[in-house]
């Protein structure tokens, strides 16, 4: 108590003036170092944040995979060697069905998550459940418009601008398709095996995977549809 | 004692407030929390995605300004979900993760502005069909 407490205060402001959010120093200094924090002397990174990283990594790859479908159909949008424009080609009612199905899985797949962080095996199944009916309502309704495309003509091998078209959105329907294979295992192994760790830890990149395919179709229903009957 | 019995992985299931966190990840483990975000994500969202709906159905928007509308609507959709689907936000805790994604967008942006650019300009330069048609022998 000689020095009035002041050096402690001195070294406290230069601390936050150099480093406000002590950014990779969390787990050190005054608090006790948090193990598995994954910074300095405190060991590996948890296997809860690693799982959740390294999907996030793969989501981001699989994001750049759709931007150069993206591309294709942008730069292919004009090609229609005379065929369907992008005017015939859209029908807005059932993208906003689409669009509607595909945000509300979003929601109730949050929901499941809750309900995962309760520990509630009852409305995490039911909320999975609920989304994956909506993502087969969606996958439904998408199929139904390829299917009365292609009873007009309107097939992928007509012009470029539909290759880039089907590429784009059929891509999309793929990857909601094996999703929900995905979502039905995980619906099993909750029900089998529990909330065990790993358990819990693909639950949480089964969500990140959904959420992102619903961010892929925030781009499709507005540079695809709703940019294709804009004059 | 064995040398085996710590073994820092054990310890995956809780999460601590001060370490990082991966996307979909948080120290909160109340349900409540995560139900309001959802909530909130659904209501920024449905706001959203039915302005850009009506931007196009309706004539509120001056017709060549519509498709610009439409972009912003879409990049505000895609934040509310990053934020309020997949917690990504700018805390400290997130650093790593919003690294990751700017360099994400970076190469998204080089990969679809760079094509179109680059086709623009090959097909901008390129000779009209008919010329070249009559330039075969």
């Amino acid at each position: 108590m000689s020095d009035l407490g002041l050096p402690a205060a001195v070294e406290t402001l230069r601390r936050v003036r150099e480093d406000p959010h002590r950014l990779g120093h969390r787990g050190h200094g005054p608090d006790s170092p948090v193990e598995g924090a994954g910074h300095g002397a405190t060991g590996p990174a948890r296997k809860r944040i690693v799982v959740g990283y390294g999907f996030w990594i793969f989501l981001l790859s699989d994001i750049v995979m759709f931007a150069c479908f993206f591309a294709a159909f942008a730069v292919l949008r004009g090609a229609t060697a005379g065929g369907p424009t992008p005017r015939d080609v859209v029908e807005l009612p059932r993208v906003g069905l689409e669009t509607a199905a595909l945000l509300l899985s979003s929601y109730t797949c949050g929901l499941s998550f809750a309900a995962t962080n309760a520990r509630s095996l009852l409305w995490t199944q039911v909320f999975l459940l609920v989304t994956g009916l909506l993502g087969l309502a969606f996958v439904g309704l998408e199929l139904q418009e390829f299917i009365s495309l292609a009873a007009r003509g309107i097939t992928p091998q007509r012009s470029a601008f539909l290759t880039g078209f089907f590429g784009l959105v059929g891509l999309h329907g793929l990857h909601v398709t094996v999703a929900g294979m995905w979502l039905a295992t995980m619906m099993a192994q909750v029900q089998v095996k529990g909330f065990r760790r790993e358990i819990v830890h693909r639950l949480i990149c089964f969500n990140l995977f959904w959420h992102a395919l619903d961010i892929v179709w925030i781009g499709i229903f507005t540079i695809v549809y709703l940019m294709g009957v804009t004059p | 004692m064995s040398e085996l019995e710590y073994d820092p992985n054990l310890h995956t299931a809780e999460l601590d407030a001060r370490e990082d966190h991966a996307p979909g990840d948080e120290p909160e483990e109340s349900a409540g929390h995560w139900v309001r975000n959802s909530n909130l994500g659904l209501g920024f969202s449905i706001v959203l995605t039915l302005a850009a709906f009506l931007a196009v159905g309706s004539h509120l928007i001056w017709g060549p300004a519509v498709g610009v509308a439409l972009i912003v609507l879409a990049i505000g959709q895609m934040g509310v979900h990053l934020v309020f689907f997949l917690h990504v936000t700018t805390g400290p805790d997130n650093t790593n993760n919003v690294l990751a994604l700017a360099f994400g967008i970076l190469v998204v942006f080089l990969i679809v502005a760079g094509s179109i650019w680059i086709m623009g300009h090959l097909s901008h330069n390129m000779m009209p069909m008919d010329r070249l048609m009559q330039m075969q022998p």
